[in-house]
This record gives C-alpha cells, structure tokens and sequence, in this order.
C-alpha cells in the first residue's frame, strides 16, 4: 500500500483512461421470486411505463432544439429502458410462463400492455416533452422511493437504482419548466399550454394519497419558480373505467407498438 | 415549418456548430465566442445567444481535472448539466467544471518559441539525478 493506492481507485482496467467500474445493479441480490407478492404485476406495470416512455423520448433524436439537448433526452430514455429491461425480465421470471423481456416488450397486443396513458402521448413540442417529463418523473420517483423497501428484494434493488435516475431526470425536466414558464412571453404561454395538455391524465397515475401529496408539493414549488400555475382541467376520459393501467389506452398507442414492434415481428426469432 | 424542413436546417446548424468548434479550436489561440453578426439564420443567432464552455472532468482514477470539449449553454448551470450528459455518459467523471471559454487567456502560437523553447535545454530542471524509492509510481 503506498500513498497512492489511498487517492487512485484501482482496478483491473487499467487500458481505459476513462469509464471503468461499472456496477451491475443486481449483484449479490437473492433473484428467487418470494412467494405471495404481486411482483409480477406490479413490474409488468412499472416495466411498461418505462418502456413506452423510453420510446417517446428516443423519438427526440435528431429532433431537439439542441444537439446538447438531444443528447440529454436520449440519456433519459436509455436510463428508462435499462429499468424496463429488468422490470420486464423480473416480470417474466415471475410469471413463470416462458416469456422473456423481448417477447413481453415485441410481441404483446395493446390490449396487454398496462402503461399509463401519459407516457404514450404523441410527441408534441419540446415544452410538452418538458411538462411530461416533470410529471412522469415526479411521480416515478415518488412511487420508486416507496418500492426501495419492497418484499421482492430484486424489485427494491431496481428501484434503488431508479430513483438516482429520475431525481436527474425531474432536475432535467424542473429547470426547463422553469427556464420555459420564467422567459418570454411566448415560452411561458407554451409551457403553460405544454401542462394543460398533459394535466387530464396525471389523476390515474395515482392509486396512494401520500404519493399524490408528495408530487403535488414537488410540482407546486417547480410552478412557483416557473411563474405557472397548476392547471384546472379535467382528467381525460377513461372507457368504462378503465384507463392504461387496466390495458385501455389511447389511440396514440397503436401507432407507437406498431413502430417498435415492426422489426420484431417482420423477422420473429433473429438475432444480430 | 415542417417536420423536415426543421431536420433540414437543424443539420445544417450543426454542420455549421462543427465546423466552428473545428475552426476555433485549431485556429484561434484565445478561446471566444463567434464574433457578432458572423452568421445569418436564426440558428446561428441563438447559437451566439448560448455561449460556449469548456468542460474539465475529473475521473475516478485521475487527481486533478481534464479538459474534455466544449458545449453551448444558456448559463453555467445549465453547461454543468449538458457537461454531464455529454460527457459522462460512460461513467468518466466524479467531478464536472465548466468555465466560459471567453473567460480563458490562452498562449499564442505566435508566441510558441519565446514562450517554450528556453526551457527545452535546461536539463538540470529535471530531478534525475535523484534515486526514487521502490514505493512511489507514477513519476
């Protein structure tokens, strides 16, 4: 040990200058599914927000105001598929029945998919990106923080992981609805339009009180600094009271799974 | 303006963003903003509204920061933002600083040899002629 090996973090990579150490977030983790839990469902759910949101945001690429910019929606996006990618592989090892995460992910109708409606909204402008992207990750967190003590020690160990990801991704979203709602005129009546647009469907994201008290403060003080304020509109219709959670979802839906399903499906089985 | 057109003149802005880092970096000894009323489009104007930074990282094995690239940003906060997604995307860094470039006084090239060329023959400046212990890398 010299004074060195104190201040350098040492390890077998020693070839890159940069980006070595990575971390696998399920190690040493016990992957036996605990019997009695509704794990299966509940990372189905989860699994499937991320993944459509994923999607929406991937769709910014080569589209954002800014190549910086671009970059940041493509890092958030990536960091919500690798949660969709464990969520739905701890779905099918729950389940049970021989499906895996790309057949849970490529091969289900949209009947079966239990997003909520606010991820699969088509892409609007870059201030309703923003307004979605407060609202999901307010509300993700939110519900990530209550699952890091989970019964399933894998869906905790996720979740644990998430929740660094989404406070980056609520910090993103917060200072561009403040950037947005505190500038111009004219870019605070769009971000002003952005959440009225997505506010009818933040009601059916919640199922807990103390959760929706919790995004609510957190959204009224990112408002606040925005010089916004939340908007009064009714939440969207839900069809015989189902909405996305129970597989009911908008029309929007089936233009996306018909896009990201389309390789899978042209060629079923190919590897590359 | 249609989807297209925007993808039109969005590559276009970058191209040109690209080739003006490429220009400054080679050409210009002090770092600094395009020069006003330079370009034309609405791009390039917003482009000279959002300043350039330089962004310094510092790695997990390394002990002091590295100058890593430049980016565009409103203010320095959102630099620092940009800095780490465009930067330490593969975990590189456990330190982020940004500094507007026009903030920087670089050497000129002009200058290379008054500047540098005396020291290249002062061999004396070096400690070679000392015996390094067994226990300390890294010299």
């Amino acid at each position: 040990m010299t004074a060195y090996d104190a201040i350098v973090e040492l390890n077998d990579h020693t070839h890159w200058a940069f980006g070595t150490g990575f971390d696998d977030p399920l190690a040493g983790i016990d992957t036996s599914v605990p019997p009695g839990t509704d794990t299966a469902e509940q990372c189905l759910a989860l699994g499937d927000d991320a993944l459509i949101m994923s999607h929406r945001l991937a769709e910014w690429c080569t589209n954002a105001p800014e190549l910086e910019d671009e970059v940041a929606l493509a890092n958030l996006a990536l960091d919500l598929l690798g949660q969709a990618r464990l969520l739905l592989s701890r779905a099918a090892q729950a389940r049970g029945d021989g499906e895996t995460e790309d057949t849970l992910a490529y091969l289900r109708a949209e009947h079966e998919f239990h997003n909520v409606r606010l991820a699969e909204l088509p892409r609007g402008d870059f201030a309703h990106e923003i307004a979605r992207l407060l609202v999901f990750s307010t509300w993700r967190l939110a519900v990530l923080e209550r699952l890091v003590d989970a019964p399933d020690p894998v869906l905790a160990a996720i979740a644990a992981k998430g929740v660094k990801e989404l406070t980056y991704h609520r910090e993103y979203a917060a200072g561009w609805t403040v950037r947005l709602g505190d500038g111009t005129d004219f870019s605070h009546g769009r971000m002003a339009a952005a959440l009225e647009a997505v506010w009818p469907y933040v009601d059916e994201l919640f199922d807990s009180r103390e959760a929706r008290d919790e995004f609510d403060a957190a959204i009224r003080q990112v408002l606040e600094e925005a010089t916004l304020a939340v908007p009064d509109v009714s939440s969207a219709a839900r069809v015989a009271g189902k909405a996305g959670r129970d597989g009911v979802h908008t029309e929007a839906m089936g233009y996306l799974l018909a896009e990201m399903q389309s390789v899978a499906r042209a060629h079923p089985g190919a590897t590359w | 303006m249609t989807e297209h057109g925007d993808e039109r003149s969005r590559e276009e802005r970058s191209r040109r963003e690209r080739s003006e880092l490429a220009s400054e970096r080679s050409e210009r000894p002090v770092a600094s903003a395009p020069p006003a009323g330079a370009h034309e489009s609405t791009g390039a104007a917003i482009k000279q509204n959002w300043p350039l930074f330089e962004v310094f990282v510092r790695s997990k094995r390394g002990l002091n920061h590295v100058h890593v690239g430049s980016l565009h940003a409103a203010d320095a906060d959102m630099a620092l933002h940009h800095a780490r997604d465009l930067y330490t995307r593969r975990n590189e860094g456990v330190s982020i600083w940004v500094v507007r470039s026009d903030a920087i006084t670089a050497s000129s090239p002009d200058e290379k040899d008054p500047f540098f060329a005396p020291s290249g023959d002062k061999v004396y400046r070096h400690p070679t002629f000392y015996e390094i212990p067994d226990g300390v890398p890294h010299i």
